[in-house]
């Protein structure tokens, strides 16, 4: 379990992280999702006590990541930036990590088999590709079988047959009951490996929901019509919180009336409908649509939270 | 990894699997021991030093004494067998001072840092381990290095009588005491490394703090000079390397006292900076 509460961070003038709160489950693969640059490294960064907050805090398992006796048995995290001296082995590096936890030899040559680097392991890892370079960090993150686990862009790299491994990787660790955080700036990854997605813009949470609530909130799904009396229907269901627009003569894109009320409306007013279809905005579409701005697309819960962390972190 | 099940698991603990310790300094220790072996840079410039120290004082020894028979009385009357086979030490200074400085800040430049800080993030245990590690590494190469300096070096220069025994007064000392030089300047190493955080950097301070500054400080009036010379890190420290006692020069012990003094505060001061960073 992973909370976040508060989170601040300024690197001088500019603001990385502006107040985020939000906590990741166990048992569920957390997507963290942002385009690039809105915080998503930093915001690990300092779970992991590698940033000091400038405000607010960051806990994992109830403590702060620095006080954990076991830091690595908590939490394997692969950091985006590469964090691999280039002298040194695969073996060497994960070693070295494991002396600090007293993990045996054994654990390390398992990692190795596990993320698929055997051949390579006795190599300098500068001459890893990127590719490498990923399941070494991902061994690293392993290493000390850690409740939760943090990967910082895993996909990064990866050819689809490395892709689809850390898919099912990160199912299988979240149905072990561990808590699994994963960023990523694609939504497209995100929505096959996900239960729950955490949605920042620069620096402030946007979304936080599980990714069936997500696609629904994001764009308000629409529902396409063709009828030869397009104009006509399109008076009919007009009102307030409705939205139609069209694109092609005799065709519309309705938003806030579903498709029931649609046949029924047109029904009652012996409208011929050839098409009736209730459309759902793909995940990818509904993140672009999120962050294009983060301030406007902002969730009212979310600001409130917002406005109440701020109000603390300003006395 | 064991296949997911399809039960569902309830939240929480999972069981372990993998026996983990709490991170301790021996554990700390342990780590940076494996770090440092495992480069092939280690192992090239410890060699490269080794060479340094061992084969410049066997070397300048055998030039006196291929060419005593054409010395003059004066530079008869001034040789210092000792100092002549420890010679090497000015040289070996500037590799063990580098490999100081990359111990740590080729973490920085690297991004390992990062790893090492999140296995112990507690921080200073990492920097007590590395001049630990590092400063026994060096003293003991430095120790059969100076060791080998000094009776190959004796050997050559007893074709001419002109060797000193090892337990001459103060002979010892000076010969032990060029590996403890070593040792505190490559300590002065990872100090300026932790706190510049930059190679390059790091390594033109600890150059122009060793063999720049001297010289610089010699251009002021003597009457100036003669105040401040002793007491810089390598003057100070090279006290320790002295036979006989030179004019305007500390004593042994608080020379070199002094020279820990100043990789104390370079270690000292990160410390205070590394935990307050960000990584």
């Amino acid at each position: 379990m992973i909370e976040v509460n508060g989170l601040i961070k300024r690197y001088g003038e500019k603001t990385a992280v502006n107040g985020l709160t939000f906590t990741v489950q166990p048992g569920l693969v957390t997507g963290f999702l942002g385009p690039n640059g809105s915080g998503k490294s930093t915001t690990i960064r300092t779970i992991v006590g590698l940033d000091r907050p400038t405000a607010g805090s960051a806990t994992v398992n109830g403590k702060p990541y620095a006080q954990h006796k076991a830091p690595l048995a908590e939490v394997g995290v692969m950091l985006e930036a590469r964090a691999i001296h280039p002298g040194r082995s695969a073996f060497n590096h994960l070693l070295a990590l494991a002396a600090t936890h007293g993990i045996a030899v054994s654990r390390v040559e398992e990692v190795i088999d596990l993320v698929g680097l055997r051949e390579v392991a006795r190599k300098r890892a500068g001459q890893f590709s990127l590719g490498m370079g990923q399941r070494l960090g991902i061994a690293a993150a392993l290493l000390a079988d850690p409740q939760t686990v943090i990967l910082d862009e895993p996909v990064n790299g990866l050819d689809p047959e490395g892709v689809r491994w850390v898919r099912q990787l990160l199912r299988g660790l979240a149905t072990e009951g561990r808590t699994v955080f994963v960023s990523s700036h694609l939504m497209s990854e995100m929505a096959l490996t996900a239960d729950h997605l955490i949605v920042i813009g620069r620096g402030e949470l946007i979304a936080d929901a599980s990714v069936a609530e997500f696609v629904q909130r994001a764009s308000g799904n629409s529902v396409r019509v063709r009828s030869p009396q397009a104009a006509a229907l399109r008076e009919l269901i007009g009102g307030p919180d409705v939205s139609v627009t069209s694109e092609e003569a005799g065709v519309l894109t309705v938003k806030g009336v579903d498709s029931d009320r649609i046949g029924r409306i047109a029904a009652e007013h012996g409208i011929a409908l050839f098409e009736l279809a209730p459309q759902q905005a793909s995940l990818e579409d509904a993140f672009m649509e999120l962050t294009q701005d983060a301030v406007e697309y902002k969730a009212p819960t979310t600001n409130d939270r917002q406005l109440a962390s701020a109000g603390r972190n300003s006395i | 990894m064991s296949t997911p099940t399809m039960t569902p698991v309830a939240p929480g603990r999972t069981e372990r699997r993998v026996a983990v310790q709490p991170v301790t300094p021996p554990r700390v220790l342990r780590s940076e021991w494996i770090k440092l072996r495992s480069l092939r840079s280690t192992k090239i410039t410890l060699l490269v030093s080794f060479l340094l120290m061992a084969g410049i004082g066997l070397l300048t020894a055998a030039i006196t004494a291929s060419q005593w028979s054409h010395l003059s009385a004066s530079s008869r009357a001034s040789f210092d067998a000792v100092s002549t086979v420890l010679q090497g030490h000015q040289f070996a200074q500037l590799a063990i001072g580098v490999l100081g400085v990359l111990v740590i800040s080729s973490e920085y430049s690297s991004g390992m840092i990062r790893s090492t800080f999140a296995a112990v993030p507690t921080r200073l245990p990492v920097l007590w381990a590395k001049a630990g590690v590092f400063s026994v590494v060096t003293l003991v190469t430095m120790t059969i290095a100076s060791l080998v300096a000094f009776f190959s070096g004796m050997a050559v220069l007893s074709s001419h009588h002109l060797q000193v025994a090892l337990s001459a007064p103060g002979v010892t000392r000076a010969v032990f005491g060029a590996a403890l030089y070593l040792a505190v300047v490559g300590l002065l190493g990872v100090g300026l490394g932790a706190l510049l955080r930059n190679t390059a950097g790091a390594i033109a301070s600890l150059v122009g703090l060793l063999l720049l500054v001297p010289p610089l400080v010699g251009l002021l009036p003597s009457t100036i000079s003669t105040h401040i010379t002793p007491y810089l890190p390598s003057n100070a420290g090279e006290a320790l390397l002295n036979v006989h006692h030179q004019a305007g020069s500390l004593s042994p012990w608080a020379g070199f006292a002094l020279m820990c003094g100043y990789a104390v505060v370079a270690l000292a001061a990160a410390a205070f900076v590394m935990r307050r960073r960000d990584a």
